[in-house]
């Protein structure tokens, strides 16, 4: 192949308009620049909103919700059966917010493969008692390995040490809101009493912060042990079962698969969450738009400059096609130098884009609601640096394909002739 | 008998802008390997339009066109690129060279476009050739640093690289002094004497033409 021949040509006449080709190239790393910083920082904010809640949401969660039975004795009756049954004031029967036969369900779900974890819990309404105020409120009891490891409660709990909550007895961790109204400090007892009225003295061991207020002001955690003594049950009962999948978009085919085989009512996080979606959704799409935007921008510089080019080197076209090259060969040339300009300035674009997301990454960002963050949230994902310099690749050939193809098509007569 | 490089058959050539006119009218020339041959005639009767079908660059015409016995009609654009490349050789009035390029890579490129050597091979070639015109202290000159006779001179040298079949000139001193195209004209002399090259000029230079071995000349799109 001719390629060295036609690289070298490329490169002369690139060099020969160096300056404009620099100005090209800088338009492409610009919008590159933009597009990989606005990317990394939407999607920083997207993982840091979405981990607010989906963090902590469990991808299924397995639950027995109190409601009527759904086939009424009447329309199971052979006598009524062609009738057309007419019920009025139903009322659901048995409230039983037991998981029954747990303890083989979690062994099942552990084994399934699609599952990266699993935590069981249990949810119980209280009141907390502070002096001659009761505040109303939900303690959880939770198995705290678990909880970290696919909820991070570990990263939550800002006072004291989250795993006393398995390690010290009839202790509590209490949301931060809840601790101001309680005026409770770490090594306190604070008195809880059930709906069904037991009082249970419980030492608080930490403090929960959610990042969302009023979360903080009713929640409570306990271990499972705990909160079972609390409502007065047997070791085996608890109310939640949270499944975390590998892949998150498989929940509601999975949460279906499971409540038909479990026999309980079943939640995937993109019913109980279908808002936080939307929302990335719309801070991606913008980001993407405004890349390609700038990339467009970008485009129409390179289109420029490879059309001044041609229009300047007619002569040289005119020679080359006389001494034998052919029109592919021009094409060639000119594709070459915009493909040049589009890699050079993209390639540029990436790194800047990468120092430029580091540089946000250093801003300071401090807000009560979120704890754990310091600094403004950046995505490095490689996904937005491959789609950036793929569509500066696209981008750049697309402007220069047709500058390249007039190129191709000059006529040489017309242009010796024209001297 | 001398073989027959170039050929052409009742050659006929129309424009159709602004109005329909016939420049060419059954033009059938024939050059013999080792000819020089020089057109003449007055201006606007069609000696470049001629030499442009003859060097394969324009396509539209009818009748036909031989060259080395192979007949032009019905090749790719690529297939006549590559028959420009490797035959025929060109020097123009003007268009001289690539000002982004030396001198001696101005000489290479038709050679390294042809591939029939490796690139050093192609550069001593290139070499070779600026010394047989006297030129090779220019080799590393920028094109464009040139005067118009040198330009000229290293026209003649790229136009040799591939040891062409057959050179063709449109006007090739038309633009130089005296002397210059003295120097030009030697050049072509020498070529045609001592390499055997075949040469088809068209000048408008009745020295130039009278000195040359045969004369082609032409009047309202005919040969007289
Ligand atoms: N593209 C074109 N469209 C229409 N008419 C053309 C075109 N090119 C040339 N002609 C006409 O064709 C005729 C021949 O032109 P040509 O350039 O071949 O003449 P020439 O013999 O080379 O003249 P000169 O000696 O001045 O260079 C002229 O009358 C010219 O006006
Ligand atoms: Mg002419």
């Amino acid at each position: 192949m001719n390629l060295k021949l036609i690289t070298d040509i490329a490169k002369s006449l690139l060099l020969a308009r160096f300056r404009q080709s620099l100005v090209a190239a800088i338009g492409v790393t610009f919008s590159i620049t933009m597009f990989i910083a606005l990317l990394g920082f939407m999607n920083g904010l997207n993982d840091l909103l979405d981990g607010l809640i989906l963090n902590r949401t469990p991808h299924i969660r397995l639950f027995n919700e109190i409601k009527p039975t759904e086939n009424q004795p009447v329309n199971l009756s052979k006598d009524f059966k062609n009738g057309h049954n007419f019920i009025q004031s139903i009322k659901s029967s048995g409230g039983k917010l037991e998981i029954y036969n747990n303890a083989a369900i979690l062994e099942a779900i552990k084994s399934d493969p699609r599952v990266r974890g699993v935590a069981p819990k249990i949810n119980a309404p209280v009141l907390y008692n502070s002096g001659t105020i009761d505040i109303t409120g939900v303690v959880s009891g939770i198995d705290v390995m678990a909880e970290s490891e696919l909820f991070f409660f570990n990263d939550y709990v800002r006072t004291g040490n989250p795993i006393d909550l398995k390690n010290v007895s009839n202790s509590i961790v209490l949301g931060k809101g809840l601790a101001e109204k309680l005026l409770a400090e770490v090594g306190d007892v604070v008195q809880v009493t059930t709906s069904k009225g037991e009082r249970l003295p419980l030492k608080v061991v930490g403090f929960f912060q959610s990042g969302i207020a009023d979360l903080d002001k009713i929640q409570s955690f306990a271990s499972i042990v705990t909160a079972q003594k609390l409502l007065g049950v047997p070791s085996n009962y608890i109310t939640d079962i949270q499944v975390k999948l590998h892949d998150l978009t498989l929940a509601p085919a999975v949460t279906k698969e499971y409540a038909q085989l479990f026999q309980c009512d079943a939640e995937d996080i993109q019913t109980a969450n279908s808002q936080f979606e939307t929302g990335s959704f719309v801070r991606t799409l913008i980001s993407y738009v405004v890349g390609i935007v700038l990339l467009i921008v970008a485009g129409f510089g390179i289109y420029n400059i490879l059309n001044m080019m041609i229009y300047e080197k007619m002569d040289t076209i005119a020679i080359l096609k006389a001494t034998g090259f052919s029109g592919s060969d021009v094409r060639k040339i000119f594709l070459g130098i915009a493909l040049t300009i589009g890699l050079v300035g993209g390639a540029l674009g990436l790194l800047f884009g990468f120092l430029l997301s580091i540089g946000i990454d250093q801003i300071p960002f401090n807000t009560a609601a979120l704890p754990t963050i310091t600094t403004y949230p950046v995505n490095y994902s490689p996904k937005f640096y491959i789609i950036g310099i793929v569509f500066s690749i696209i981008t750049t050939w697309l402007a220069g394909f047709f500058p390249a193809r007039k190129a191709s098509r000059i006529d040489p007569v017309i242009i010796i002739r024209g001297k | 008998m001398e073989k027959t490089v170039l050929q052409s058959i009742n050659l006929i050539k129309y424009f159709n802008d602004p109005v329909r006119v016939q420049v060419l009218k059954s033009v059938s020339v024939s050059v013999n390997q080792g000819d020089f041959v020089a057109i003449t005639g007055k201006s606007g009767c069609g000696k470049s339009t001629l030499l442009y079908i003859l060097s394969t660059m324009d396509t539209d015409y009818e009748g036909d066109l031989l060259i080395d016995g192979d007949i032009m009609r019905g090749k790719s654009e690529a297939e006549l690129a590559r028959i420009r490349n490797e035959k025929i050789g060109f020097v123009f009035q003007f268009h001289y060279l690539l000002n982004e390029f030396s001198t001696l890579k101005n000489v290479m490129l038709p050679g390294l476009k042809l591939q029939q050597y490796p690139e050093k091979e192609v550069e001593h070639r290139a070499l070779e050739r600026l010394k047989m015109l006297d030129i090779e202290h220019l080799a590393l000159k920028k094109a464009n640093q040139l005067s118009g006779g040198e330009k000229q001179r290293v026209a003649i040298a790229r136009a040799l690289i591939n040891d062409p079949l057959i050179i063709m000139g449109d006007e090739p001193t038309g633009n130089l002094d005296k002397k210059n195209s003295d120097i030009v004209f030697d050049i072509f002399k020498r070529l045609a004497e001592e390499y055997n090259q075949t040469l088809l000029i068209v000048t408008h230079d009745d020295e130039f033409a009278k000195n040359t071995h045969r004369i082609i000349e032409m009047a309202d799109g005919r040969i007289v």
